[in-house]
This record gives structure tokens, sequence and C-alpha cells, in this order.
């Protein structure tokens, strides 16, 4: 038998060793910090307790990087930052330098290069984004698009620090939502029940795992044209797309009737008040490639009110806290509907409960 | 020679604007003369640019794997290759990155020659959960690029029901409000049930996320099922010299108005020196007062983590944030650790033999409810868990002498200790 067939075993590394990648100024100060500042947008300046210092530069990336990418950027980190770098959570990349004289031809080289940089302090960061019609199985828009889209829009509150906290914003193009909780976030928001392919169900789907995935339990074997399948109580339906992943004959998109939806407040840091999921404030937005130019002015109307209305400190939805949600749908000019009252498990408990009313 | 190029007239909006574009990067791959991924990349942009126009995907699943292991790759095999052949198998590696995405540019362009040689070129850096995805290999390719990758000392991530790729902040690398290691924390976990990540056998998915402090820079507690969170449990750090400093510089109005009202428990007072009165008692250690002050103020000496469990987007019940199960633990010694890592098996190990299928840890809480949770995995009850007591009375109480009695107990043997 020939040996070179055999297929290889794999080692099994686990989560690689950060040390020999990190920068040795990083290395050298582990768990030794004592503080930091930020000379200006885009820079971070920390302090060690040796004394050592390190000026961090931050630029914005497209995520999806071709291979001449990612070299351009070792170039950059080979001249500038002794061969090193690090990635954000959300996709901006970082280069170490330890002489402050070096932040700016970094920041020039960087510009040059088509990266931005900014991103820290109370800035808008990168989007974190999910793969949408890229890669994804069941996605209901294109992810890297809308974020491109926006980013441009956006671009000078990436590149300054002018608003009140930060801005995490987030896009996910399934009601998954993958891209995670944001200030603001735009989601897919199915309108429509899934349309069966009652031809392919009884081979692709194992049906009780389709039928136990509905969280209102609308769905139900059915026996259609003499073929096993499922069926579909459109009355129950809201339309959430959890039967689709595991059963794609079931289509949830539609061109027209998988549309986008804006939702706000969602923080993940504890500081000031507890971490919050965002809330429903804009659905019934039109799918609309290649640039979405109607999520852009929504999302933009409700950026500038936040960044025009709300205190040092205050995120997007203690903002909001603040002001009410009245004053709220008032300044952004959109309209509140009954589809923003909760009716799921537990939505009583988002209902105003006292006499506290604004005016 | 290079496959003709589709017209892309939506995509090639895509590439004006300040923001770097995926597009430019696409068709620079698509127009590679003479490399093996050209073909691939062509039909790729191709098949974009008809869901751009069509307002649909075009990717379904399968089954593609590496030797040995049962996770890890996203099979896509393309619904409309019949149009887009060259790029009818696409499938994703996710690999696992250095623990705080750490990169050495020598590494970096390793993984570039490799995904040159087997992949598209296509790259992401990074997928929501943390992994390197290596997007577009042919299944014939897929165990070749893994091959190589495994040889530079990368290891396949998470997917399906399993142990999945987790993440942590920069923390003790660069960051002074870091409250523990990080990088050891993460790294023990994961590696000491990384058959679990691959080898998938779990009911669903389960997620650790490492955060150095309350900030949760990788949004520990709603996006993982077992969320670690640096924090202390003696009292702030005041520099009072710098306080001053700090208030000569923005002003008594601003200091109030940024620090001392933004405190969530009215913990904090302005002195009439300008210096800091902190009521620790009361501080829940939220981070807002020392990131505002970086210079003056820092988190306490006596340094652990808060865990939370249960966190999860809405499939199936709605959304969860994590719970938190244990208030605080210790995590400096050798000791330490080893106690952080029994509890990360234990808790593992409950969800493996008592979730239901696609159930998600935080499901199982609910489904069992918070306290019977607690007593399978071996911690006792804390008022730290909860935001309030019941306000419910169905709660059957008989055995209540014998409940409080193991709280005076253990208060008991904590006086003692």
């Amino acid at each position: 038998m020939n040996k070179a067939a055999l297929p290889r075993r794999a080692d099994e590394h686990g989560v690689p060793d950060p040390f020999p990648h990190m920068h040795p100024l990083l290395k050298q100060n582990y768990g030794n910090w004592d503080w930091h500042d930020r000379p200006r947008p885009g820079v971070l300046h920390h302090v060690a307790k040796s004394g050592d210092e390190v000026w961090t530069v931050r630029a914005g990336t497209q995520r999806q990087m071709d291979v001449h990418t990612i070299r351009k950027l070792c170039e950059i980190a080979d001249e500038f930052a002794d061969g090193h770098m690090r990635f954000t959570t959300r996709s901006n990349a970082e280069f170490m330098v330890t002489s402050e004289d070096k932040t700016e031809p970094l920041i020039s080289v960087l510009n040059e290069a088509g990266f931005p940089v900014g991103g820290t302090g109370n800035s808008l960061s990168m989007i974190s984004h999910t793969q949408g019609w890229l890669h994804c199985d069941i996605p209901g828009t294109d992810a890297s698009g809308v974020v491109k889209a926006l980013m441009d829009e956006l671009h000078h509150e990436f590149t300054h620090e002018e608003m009140p906290n930060r801005v995490r914003m987030t896009t996910s193009c399934c009601q998954i939502n993958c891209g995670g909780q944001g200030d603001i976030a735009i989601n897919v928001q199915y309108t429509k029940p899934p349309k069966i392919n009652h031809d392919l169900v009884a081979n692709v789907c194992e049906r009780p795992a389709v039928v136990a995935r509905c969280p209102v339990a609308a769905i139900r074997p059915a026996m259609v044209n003499g073929k096993p399948s499922l069926e579909i109580d459109e009355k129950k339906c809201m339309c959430c797309g959890a039967c689709y992943p595991p059963c794609p004959p079931m289509q949830i998109n539609g061109p027209e009737s998988t549309k986008l939806a804006v939702w706000v407040g969602g923080k993940h840091s504890n500081a000031r008040s507890k971490p919050t999921f965002h809330k429903l404030v804009v659905a019934g937005l039109p799918n609309n490639p290649p640039r979405w130019p109607e999520v852009a002015e929504v999302v933009k109307s409700i950026l500038y009110a936040y960044k025009e209305d709300a205190r040092a400190w205050e995120r997007m939805g203690e903002w909001i806290e603040r002001i009410g949600w009245p004053r709220f749908f008032e300044i952004t000019g959109l309209a509140f509907t009954r589809h923003h009252i909760d009716n799921w498990h537990g939505g009583r408990d988002s209902l105003n409960a006292s006499a506290h009313i604004h005016f | 020679m290079s496959k003709k190029q589709h017209d892309t007239p939506l995509l090639d909006e895509l590439e004006h604007g300040p923001w770097p574009s995926f597009v430019t990067g696409l068709k620079h791959l698509a127009t590679d003369e003479g490399k093996p991924y050209a073909n691939m990349m062509t039909d790729l942009l191709g098949q974009l640019e008809h869901s751009y126009e069509t307002r649909t995907g075009y990717w379904k699943g399968g089954t593609v794997s590496v030797f040995g292991y049962g996770g890890g790759v996203i099979p896509r095999f393309s619904e409309v290759a019949k149009d887009y052949p060259e790029s009818s198998e696409f499938h994703t590696l996710r690999v696992q990155p250095p623990a705080g995405l750490h990169y050495s540019t020598d590494l970096l362009r390793k993984m570039c020659d490799i995904w040159e040689e087997h992949g598209s070129g296509l790259i992401a850096l990074h997928g929501q959960s943390g992994d390197i995805m290596f997007q577009g290999c042919t299944t014939e390719k897929v165990q070749e690029a893994f091959d190589d990758l495994n040889e530079i000392g990368l290891d396949m991530g998470g997917a399906g029901p399993a142990l999945r790729t987790s993440m942590s902040c920069v923390g003790h690398a660069r960051c002074e409000q870091s409250c523990y290691d990080e990088v050891r924390a993460h790294r023990m976990i994961i590696n000491g049930l990384i058959d679990e990540m691959h080898r998938p056998a779990l009911p669903y998915k389960f997620k650790f996320k490492f955060s150095g402090c309350p900030n949760d820079c990788v949004n520990s507690i709603h996006r993982s099922d077992f969320a670690v969170i640096g924090t202390w449990r003696d009292d702030i750090q005041v520099d009072q010299e710098k306080v001053k400093e700090h208030v000569a510089k923005v002003g008594r109005k601003q200091m109030i108005d940024t620090v001392i009202a933004h405190c969530p428990t009215r913990a904090l007072s302005l002195n009439d020196d300008d210096t800091l009165d902190v009521d620790n008692k009361s501080c829940v250690r939220c981070m807002h007062c020392i990131n505002v002050m970086t210079k003056a103020l820092s988190p306490g000496k006596d340094r652990g983590v808060t865990i939370l469990m249960g966190g999860k987007r809405s499939l199936k019940i709605g959304d969860q944030m994590g719970t938190v199960v244990i208030p605080f633990m210790p995590l400096e010694t050798e000791e330490d650790f080893e106690q952080l890592n029994e509890l990360a098996e234990t808790v593992v190990d409950f969800f493996a033999e008592n979730a239901l299928e696609h159930e998600r840890v935080g499901e199982t809480i609910t489904r069992i409810g918070l306290a019977n949770f607690l007593e399978a995995i071996g911690v006792d009850v804390d008022p730290n868990m909860v935001n309030h007591p019941r306000t419910s009375s169905y709660i059957r109480t008989d055995d209540w002498d014998e409940e409080a009695q193991k709280w005076f107990e253990r208060k008991g043997v904590a006086a003692n200790e």
C-alpha cells in the first residue's frame, strides 16, 4: 500500500499560543499596564508600569479580505510595527508602534493604501456583520454590501470621535441575528410564511425536527399530493424563518417579501447601565442592493439625532431611556405602531406599569 | 488564461466610496492571471452579481470534513452551478486564531500562501465567533488546505452542535483594566475540551467567551453560553492627586455630570477638596468612572472573575442574556485556574447529558429553573444571581427552615474562615 496515500492525522493544537505572534513590547508588559489615553482619533497610547509606552494605530478593513490586501497590511506592519499586528473583534486592524513619531507616517501610509484610521473612543466603529449572499446558505440580504454602503456614508463618524459615547452597529442577514446586539442593528425581517416545495421535503428534511423547531407550533406533518410533507398554519406563523435552515424547501425569502428592520439601544458593556437588548424601531424597509439607500437614510436620522441630543457618555439606549420613547419617535420622525408592542413570552415586562409619562 | 469576467454593474457600485471595498478585492483575485483560483473567483463574482440582481441567495449546505474531525468545514454548493461552474463548490474552513487575535506577519503570509495554493485567496478576519474564515475551497482541496494550515500550528474551529471557537479580548496584552490572564483561561478551557469541538456530539452549540473586565469587549454576556468576565472585590484604586488634576483640567461641572452623576449605584461623591469619595460597598464594578478617568482610577487588587451562563440570540424561546452563576471566583493561582477548568467541564458535561436536542444551556436553565441547574452543577445560591427575589407566590416552601439553615451554615463557615 502506498504510504503517501494515507490521510494525514491532524495535530490537535487547539487555540494557538499568541505569545510567538504578539508584539514584543506587549509580551514584555503582559499583565502590567498602568493607564492609557487617546492622543487623536484612531490612536491609543498605553503606558506600562515599567514605563514602556506603546501607540496603537487602528484602521478599518473590509473584513472579507483578498490575500493581496492582507499582504499589504503585512508590509505596513513590517515597516512600522516590527512585523506584528492584531485585529479587534470588529475586524479593525491594529498596529503597535514603540515611538510616537511613527504614528503620523503610519497613518499616512494606511490612508494612502485605502484603510481609514479611526474607530477608537467615542466614534462609530466598524459594523460587525455576517456572511450574506457571498457565503451563507440562508441569507435574506448581503452583509458585506450593506456594511460597505453604510461605512461609506458614515466614514466621518469612524475617523472622528464626535459621538456622545461609542457607537456599535451590527447587521444580520436573517433573524438568527449572527451580527449580534447593537446601538443600531440592521436585520432582515421576513414578512411572509415560507413557501413549501412539497416535492423535496420528504427527501431533504427530518420532519419531526422541523416541527419541533417552530416557536409557535405552526408546522405539522401532512401528506401533500401523495407525498409526506409539512404544512403551515399561516394564521399562527409569525415568519421568523426558524424552519428554513433545517428544511431548505421551506423557502422563507422572497425578493420583495424579505424586508429590513432597524433596531436600537442594544449594549454589551456593563458600564453605567446593565447590558440591554436592542429594540425594534422600523420594519418594512426594502432590501435594495447595491446601496440600500432607504436603510442608510433611517440609520443616519437616528445616529445624528443621538449625536445632537445625547449627553456625554450616554449610549444610544441610555439616551432614549432619558428622553423617553415618545420623544425618540418625534425627533426621528419614525412611526410608532402596534407592531412595536411586544407580545412574546414575558413581553408584558416591557410595558409601562406606572404613571411615568413623557410629555 | 483567465476566464472572461462577468458583467457586474451592481457590484461595481460598491467599488466607489472611502471605505475599503471587498468587491475590489474579489475582482483582484478573479483577474490574477495564472493563479489557480482566478476562474473560481470569476464565477463567484458572477453568482454574487446574480444574487444582487435577484435578491436571492444561491448556496446550499452539505457534508464535507477532514480526516479525523467531524466539524469545522462549512460546505457550500452552488444552486446555480450551471451558470457559474467554477465556483460550484465554495466551502469555508473555520480555523482558530491565536488567542487575542495577535499575528506575526510571518503567520499571516503563510496563511495567504496556503490559501492561494489550495483555496480562493479570500480570507475573512474574523467571523462572529472569532474564527479565521478561509472562504472558498473545493471538496477535493479541503484536506490539503487543512493539512498545510495544521502544519503551521493552526487548528480547526467549531461548527454544528459542538464546542465553538472562543474569543478573548486584548486584555493583559495591552489593557490596564484587565483583571485576569485571559489567554491562559481561554487556552486552558478550550484546549481541555477540544474533543467537543472536533467531534461534534453535544445537543447544540456551546460558546465560551473571555473578557478581562466588565466593559466586556468580546460581548460575552449575550453572545456566549459561558461568559468569564474579569472583576475585583476590594476597593477601586484611587490616585487622589490625579483625581484633582482631572477636576482641574475638565472643571467641577463636567466632573459631576460625566462621572459622579453617571454612577449607577450613587457610590461616588466629589469632596470639597476635589478628591473622590468612593462607597465601595455600593459599587457594582460597572467600569464607567474608570473608563473616564483612566489615569486616576483602576480596578482593585483582589482580582478574579464573574461568570454568567446562558446568553443566546432568539431561536427558539427568545433572546437571553447570561445569568450570574458565579458572582466571584479568584483567578490568580494555579488552583484558581484549576477550579475554573473543573467548573467548565462540569457545566459542559451537564449540558451534554441533560439538554434536549437543539437546546442551548440558557434554554435548559429556563426549562428546569436556575435553582435546579445550580444544584446539578454544585453551586450554592447567592443573592447576586437575581435582580430581586421572586414576586410570584407560586412556590412550595415546606422545607424553608432546612434551606435557610444551609444559608446560615455557609455564612457561619465564611465567618470562621
